[in-house]
């Protein structure tokens, strides 16, 4: 297949990792189809492709965690065979992983003890992370227990873990998925850091802007099988887009003359404890949503976002009822169904677990959360024919692919899930709609078609929340932004006005000053 | 002997069996695995360390076969649950159900029988010191190692790096498994030891506790080491306090029943059992943040490869 543009100009004339037909079969599903990748030292090097392209599977197979069926791999030339993950660390190489493979209810230090292979003591293996961390700017309080954490300090555990072994190779999984702009700025700095240590990154992202500022090299891989090796910078998102997808991606739209109508959701001075110590108290929490508006809400991960969803949705019920008022009705004390019955719909953020039960059938979950309000309940019974109905709707409308009529939730891939669940609750054509991280983790294609979604159930004359930390995506389909910061939310901006640098100091902590926001309030 | 000094050996007595039980269980469960057979796997080191005592004369064999009859019940959950991933919990109450039978025949030609019971402590000096020379230095052998189990599993759990692998196997199996570790070899060892203690802490009851064997003579032991477990939070030192606990309500409510307390028996023997329930419910109410299970426990582990 020809290279479409040159790749970047490297140093030496041995790769340090190649892979040369590397194939990986599962039963008879090629997840990887010969593939030959050259890693060279002081690269960033990026690994492109949709869900389900055989990124994971290459990656894994390169950290040992899967053997090839087929090919070989070559470490500075010479032929590797690894037995297992360790004996790749051994060589050099080290992995940060997009589902982070850290343990919950373990210290910052035992987590990272547990990634290297225990050769100095505990004692001066602390010592060590505290250097490392301020040494790459990194900074992490090892006694903490990890679940007190938030996503990007999480992260930072998997960084400063794998640059403690000292790694030559680095293999970074999606790293800036859920990070705020200024933490993925301090990610590239610490990446171009290692890079002119003369270390070798492959980095994975479906941020495309991302790759073209970052990488010297990029792969991009389609239905397990490469097809192409570029030069990111000399190419455009779009078509690198379009050789990830094998064609064009519709290109979002809003309707041209949406008109907001009455408040279909306000919320009047919130405040709520935190159900555990270590939750975000909610204070002062107001805004006002219109029919047809789409208000976003911007913020780090773990400063409210999921207290003021379970707020809203009725996980969580208020004290006062008139705080949260679903089309001018005190809802704040009702229960989720109650609020269902309103005509309030609510997508959270975990699809495993909290938006499905993941060994149930899509039927099944379509029931758990359309039993209140769309008729597959009947005296007490359960109409199965309504509701794989729902299942197929959901299916034809947001083109779920998945094996099965019916599997369970936990087989479909992640962004396939979240379209089902998306459509789940806009073909209930709700007043309301709460949405949380719509398409966090999803590819291209599908975030596309769900984005397009809330676009068109906004202009249909609903009011739609949708809280997000992926501020291109906020900028793409919102009205107003509002930012959250432990447990405040600042007064709502027109998005026009809602600059990266102002959002950023917003979700910092920093105040605006008055006039920046004045002229928005009222919008 | 004072009351009181009988009340406390009787106490300790009753609990060690429990604690012994309850420190395997607990060694398992931190690496994700609940087995449910403890008292099953208790019975036949029971009838195993009875037949082996009684057959070589020796408490120290008969010790030896109760832990070997123990592991071997183990590794039959093991084989299933770890083996063919079949699910625990169905897995460990068949074990139970395995280990009642398979005592009963195991020990159907012992019982009557008798021997002499493990030997108590005697320093001369210490253990006559009046009240607590013999508390403290006239034990049998099984109540000191059982404290030391204790001691030594909590170092291992906090304090080795093979035990930070343990907990993090019964933490999250998945990462565990990305960072290269065995999860089911681990989760092989954590279930043996287990089994372990169990078949010792059954063993304890006809070498130590009764010098006796007759069917059935654990007699739900094994499903309050279960509980206890719970109750601890998986915490060794808690284990103590939850193990001497119950052991402390099961004598006293005898005594309380020997001085005609007004209450019914029925009552007065449901006592430890309805102590047990009341502080877990405690316990898990005044649980805030973080789990103090195991995330993993229960859950079946199959490596892709």
């Amino acid at each position: 297949m020809p290279d479409s543009t040159p790749a970047a100009p490297h140093t030496g004339d041995t790769p340090l990792l190649q892979t040369i037909g590397l194939t990986k079969r599962y039963g008879s599903f090629l997840a990887n189809e010969a593939i030959d990748i050259d890693i060279w030292p002081q690269q960033i090097h990026a690994l492109l492709g949709e869900n389900g392209a055989g990124k994971s599977t290459l990656v894994k197979t390169i950290y040992g965690l899967i053997q090839p069926s087929e090919g070989e791999m070559r470490w500075q030339g010479e032929k590797m065979v690894l037995s297992g993950p360790s004996e790749a660390r051994g060589r050099g190489i080290g992995m940060v992983f997009q589902h982070f493979s850290l343990f919950d209810n373990l210290t910052v230090a035992e987590n990272v003890a547990l990634g290297l292979d225990g050769r100095e003591s505990f004692k001066d293996m602390s010592a060590r992370l505290e250097e490392v961390s301020r040494l790459y700017g990194l900074p992490l309080d090892p006694k903490r227990e990890v679940w007190q954490l938030s996503v990007g300090e999480r992260q930072r555990i998997e960084i400063v873990r794998a640059l403690m072994q000292n790694p030559k190779f680095l293999i970074l999984d999606e790293p800036t998925a859920v990070l705020t702009p200024q933490e993925a700025d301090q990610l590239f700095t610490v990446l171009d850091r290692l890079k002119a240590e003369g270390r070798a990154i492959l980095y994975i992202s479906h941020k495309l802007e991302e790759v073209k500022r970052l990488c010297d090299t990029a792969t991009i891989l389609r239905g397990g099988r490469k097809v192409s090796t570029c030069n990111p910078k000399a190419e455009t998102a779009a078509s690198l887009a379009r050789m990830m997808v094998g064609g064009e991606i519709k290109q979002v739209k809003a309707a041209a003359n949406r008109q907001t109508t009455v408040p279909r959701l306000v919320v009047n001075d919130l405040n709520l404890e935190p159900d555990d110590p270590h939750g975000v108290r909610l204070q002062h929490i107001s805004f006002e949503l219109r029919g047809g508006e789409i208000l976003g809400i911007a913020g780090v991960a773990g400063n409210g976002q999921d207290e003021l969803f379970a707020a809203l949705s009725g996980e969580r019920p208020a004290q006062d009822p008139g705080t949260i008022v679903i089309d001018g009705q005190a809802a704040g004390h009702l229960s989720i169904t109650q609020r269902r019955k309103l005509g309030a719909a609510f997508v959270p953020e975990e699809r495993l677990g909290h938006g499905t039960a993941p060994r149930m059938r899509l039927s099944e979950n379509a029931l758990l959360t359309g039993h209140a309000a769309s008729g597959m309940v009947q005296h007490g019974f359960v109409n199965t024919a309504a509701t794989l109905k729902t299942v197929d709707r959901a299916t034809e409308a947001f083109d779920v692919r998945k094996a099965k009529r019916d599997p369970e939730a936990a087989s479909l891939s992640g962004g396939n899930l979240q379209k089902f669940i998306v459509g789940r609750e806009i073909l209930r054509s709700p007043g309301v709609l709460v949405v949380s991280q719509p398409t966090w983790g999803v590819d291209a294609g599908a975030a596309a078609v769900i984005r397009q979604a809330l676009l068109d159930l906004a202009a249909s004359g609903a009011a739609v929340l949708v809280t997000s930390q992926d501020l291109d995506e906020l900028a793409e389909i919102t009205d107003r932004i509002a930012v959250m910061f432990h447990g405040h939310l600042s007064a709502p901006m027109l998005t026009g006005e809602a600059s990266r640098e102002k959002l950023g100091l917003l979700m910092g902590g920093s105040t605006l000053d008055q006039k920046d926001v004045a002229h928005a309030v009222g919008a | 002997m004072g009351l009181i000094e009988a009340i406390i050996l009787a106490v300790l007595a009753a609990s060690t069996p429990l604690l012994l039980a309850a420190t395997g269980e607990l060694v398992t469960e931190r690496s994700g695995v609940l087995n449910l057979g403890v008292e099953g796997m208790m019975i036949v080191g029971a009838a195993c360390g009875f037949g082996g005592a009684w057959l070589s004369g020796s408490i120290i064999i008969g010790a030896l076969c109760g832990i070997a009859a123990g592991v071997l019940m183990s590794l039959i959950f093991a084989l299933m649950t770890l083996g063919l991933a079949v699910n625990q919990v169905a897995t460990g109450l068949a074990l139970t159900i395995l280990g009642i039978g398979l005592s009963g025949l195991i020990g159907a030609r012992f019982v009557g029988e008798k021997i002499s019971p493990a030997p108590r402590l005697a320093i001369p000096g210490l253990t006559d010191i009046p009240m607590i020379g013999r508390i403290l230095f006239g034990e049998d052998a099984f109540v000191y190692l059982s404290l030391a189990l204790v001691i030594g599993v909590w170092f291992f759990l906090y304090k080795t790096r093979p035990g930070l692998i343990l907990r993090a196997a019964g933490d999250n199996h998945a990462s565990a498994h990305a960072l290269g570790y065995p999860v089911l070899r681990i989760r092989l060892y954590a279930v043996m030891f287990g089994g372990a203690c169990a078949g010792l802490a059954g063993a304890y009851l006809p070498l130590a506790y009764t010098p006796f064997f007759i069917p059935g003579m654990t007699a739900g032991r094994g499903w309050i080491a279960l509980a206890l477990v719970v109750f601890a939070s998986w915490l060794p030192g808690r284990l103590v306090i939850g193990a001497y606990l119950f052991g402390a309500v099961t004598i006293l409510q005898l005594h309380a029943q020997g001085w005609g307390v007004g209450v019914p028996s029925q009552l007065m023997s449901a006592l430890p059992y309805l102590a047990t329930v009341i502080v877990l419910v405690l316990i898990s109410r005044a649980r805030t943040g973080g789990s103090t299970a195991p995330a993993a426990l229960g859950t079946v582990f199959v490596p892709d490869r």
